[in-house]
């Protein structure tokens, strides 16, 4: 599936992160390829929800790049622009490792509050609207239809109208990473999608994640399941202590010694003293 | 708690009883012969404690009750729920009729309460926005209040235009502080942003105080121009340009009182029809989504500066035209009238009534403003009902008076047939 011609959509270069004295990140380089499910794994504390929220513009990186294609060639600097402007402008939206969707608002309310922006331009600076002028009217019966249609996708067209909080686990999850795709983004950062979800709710993630993928959308995705991680992914870095010590294949990656040591907790003296062979 | 028994626990609430009552209630000082004397009052103190007691073991045999079937007080509280929605039906229409003919039935006096209730219901109304549906707790909403009816009154004295004219640059300019407040204080959240909101709120009122050529400080403005029917003057003649004249009316004091309580019933319901259309429209979604989580909307793309801006900005604008109407219905303003407590008064409203709802914006006015007039008669123990009638409610109705929230939109009939074949598939 990873085209190694890929076009590079998200660079990652020399990304640093430093809260006082602690260095969360070190020199991270990588880059996310379009059209191509790009994971990033390590253990606990390794500074892969850091790393998120540098992308997503919720914290500003102490020093490095981050440059996110334009579909006209040029570049965004994600790193110097306004949080709310890295998820109009670039399209880069993301989901939460703890689950934040509006849970005192209906499902579709959640689904149009992420059509904000072009929902805010049809209505007039609001004034147009609240006079009922303007083609608001259809702007909204456009938002509702394309609402309905991830309500589709995700199966929860049925609780349309109930409050988002009184969702399942599972459903909410889903939800927003619909919420999401609402903002139509052209790359979608989720971070830990699969915490939580039973087997079955994990299997319906993976077929969804790979759905969004056909219809053309690029996905960076934290993950501590390992068979969603290993199942999906084009391409997975590997985070250890804020820096990177793999980046590869789903193939490339199990072998890596590197990777196994981390894992196992082995240092790394002793990681090249294991074969590739032991690995399971 | 539970685990004491209802009489031991009588017991106890009245031992605290008699602590609090023995000096507070116990002990009168009379002004005798040589200064200051104490006469004990026994009798008095065996009363109350005597109350508390009968009143602690009555509340614990009442909970202690044997609950019918599986019920429970979940299941009473949903039925209260479907009853109040019931309810709401009618009662909107009900209560704006009685608004809307209450004057021609009313005496002076009802119509002067009813006048004083709907500016606090405009008031609550538009703070509504900023701490019901935007999440933000402004202790200092009196500002926006004090800026507009200041506005009004210096505008009017410095043109010589009347209220109308005025009307919408008062709500303008207390847009403007609106927007001036939000800018500082937009990385604030709650106890943080009210205690710099209230700080505001005093500034306000303290400048006003202060600024002795300007707004003639403790003194006041006096002399500010009532409001016209389209030109026509509320006056004790019939002369030509009057609204007696004009309708060939006895000249009566009582015209000028209803036209201002239909005034404000109009500003009020304009404040009312606003905010129902923001709250189906993207900006009324948005600042619902705020208040819910900001970090979500900064995901999606929301830029939450502006947004909480426009929400301070509409809210203080409503403020600013309830302060221009009470300007030109009293003729005279001072810094005295725009204290930290109307800010508390109208924020009580909102809470009271339930954040977020409108109806229980006028249900909470009605409580707050209305019950200490009902119980004027009483005298000193008005308050004391007053405060009991508080606690009371919070405690049975602890997240206001009308805690349902109406979503904005719906998908409709063919969606919510759904969920019961979702239900069903759920239970099979």
């Amino acid at each position: 599936m990873a085209a190694e011609d890929a076009m590079p959509l998200l660079a990652v270069r020399r990304l640093g992160m430093r809260f006082g004295g602690i260095t969360a990140l070190d020199d991270l380089s990588f880059t996310a390829r379009r059209g191509e499910i790009t994971a990033v794994i390590g253990p606990n504390g390794a500074g892969k929800t850091t790393a998120f929220n540098c992308i997503t513009g919720f914290y500003r990186p102490s020093s490095g790049e981050l440059s996110l294609t334009r579909p006209d060639g040029g570049s965004y600097a994600l790193a110097k622009m306004p949080g709310h402007l890295i998820a109009r402008r670039a399209g880069v939206a993301r989901t939460f490792q703890n689950i934040r969707l509006f849970a005192g608002m209906t499902v579709l309310e959640n689904l149009l509050v992420a059509q904000h922006i072009p929902l805010m331009a049809a209505t007039g600076f609001g004034i147009l609207a609240i006079l009922g002028l303007g083609h608001y009217r259809r702007a909204e019966r456009q938002a509702v239809e394309k609402a309905k249609s991830w309500l589709e996708r995700i199966d929860l067209l049925a609780r349309a109208d109930d409050p988002a909080g009184s969702l399942p686990y599972g459903a909410q999850r889903r939800l927003e990473i619909a919420r999401a795709m609402c903002v139509d983004p052209v790359l979608l950062c989720l971070d830990e999608p699969a915490a939580g979800l039973n087997p079955s709710e994990t299997a319906e993630l993976g077929a969804l994640l790979l759905r969004i993928r056909a219809e053309g959308c690029s996905l960076l995705l934290i993950e501590h399941d390992m068979n969603v991680v290993m199942r999906i992914s084009d391409h997975i870095v590997v985070l250890d202590r804020g820096r990177k010590i793999s980046d590869g294949t789903p193939a490339e990656v199990r072998a890596d010694p590197h990777v196994i040591a981390a894992y196992l907790g082995e240092d790394d003296e002793s990681a090249d003293d294991l074969a590739p062979e032991v690995v399971p | 708690m539970n685990a004491r028994g209802p009489l031991a626990d009588a017991f106890l609430s009245a031992l605290i009883a008699l602590g609090l009552f023995a000096p507070m209630v116990g002990l009168e000082t009379h002004v005798g012969a040589h200064g200051i004397a104490l006469a004990p009052r026994p009798l008095a103190v065996a009363a109350l404690v005597g109350a508390v007691f009968v009143l602690r073991l009555a509340v614990r045999l009442w909970q202690a009750r044997p609950h019918r079937a599986a019920a429970g007080p979940g299941a009473a509280r949903a039925r209260l729920a479907a009853a109040l929605g019931g309810t709401k039906r009618f009662l909107i229409p009900t209560l704006l009729a009685i608004a809307v003919v209450m004057p021609f039935l009313a005496s002076r006096a009802t119509i002067d309460l009813g006048i004083l209730m709907l500016t606090y219901v405009m008031l609550g109304w538009g703070l509504n926005i900023v701490v019901g549906l935007a999440g933000l707790l402004d202790l200092g909403y009196v500002a926006f209040y004090a800026v507009g009816a200041y506005s009004y009154a210096l505008i009017a004295q410095a043109t010589g235009l009347g209220f109308w004219s005025c009307l919408p640059a008062s709500g303008v300019l207390a847009a403007l502080w609106g927007i001036t407040l939000g800018f500082p204080v937009l990385r604030l959240r709650g106890d943080y942003l009210a205690i710099v909101t209230l700080a505001f709120g005093e500034i306000i009122r303290i400048v006003l105080l202060n600024w002795v050529s300007l707004t003639g400080g403790p003194n006041g403005i006096s002399g500010i121009p009532r409001p016209t029917l389209f030109g026509l003057r509320f006056t004790m003649t019939d002369g030509p340009g009057t609204f007696a004249g004009f309708f060939h009316l006895a000249p009566s004091p009582t015209h000028r009182v209803m036209f201002l309580y239909y005034v404000i019933l109009g500003l009020a319901l304009l404040t009312n029809w606003v905010t129902l259309r923001l709250r189906r429209q993207p900006l009324g979604r948005v600042w619902e989504a705020l208040r819910e989580d900001e970090i979500a909307c900064r995901s999606l793309g929301i830029n939450v500066t502006t947004t909480k801006l426009t929400a301070f900005a509409v809210g203080a604008c409503f403020g600013g035209f309830a302060g221009a109407f009470f300007a030109t219905r009293q003729g005279f303003i001072s810094p005295e009238s725009f204290t930290f407590m109307e800010s508390a008064t109208v924020l009580a409203i909102v809470v009271l009534g339930g954040m977020g709802s409108q109806l229980g914006v006028v249900l909470a006015t009605l409580v707050m403003i209305g019950g200490p007039e009902m119980f004027r008669p009483l005298a000193d123990y008005r308050m004391l009902i007053f405060g009991l009638a508080l606690v009371v409610m919070m405690v049975l109705r602890p997240r206001g008076l009308v805690t349902e929230r109406r979503p904005s939109i719906m998908l409709g009939a063919a969606a919510r047939a759904a969920p019961l074949a979702l239900a069903a598939e759920e239970v099979g």
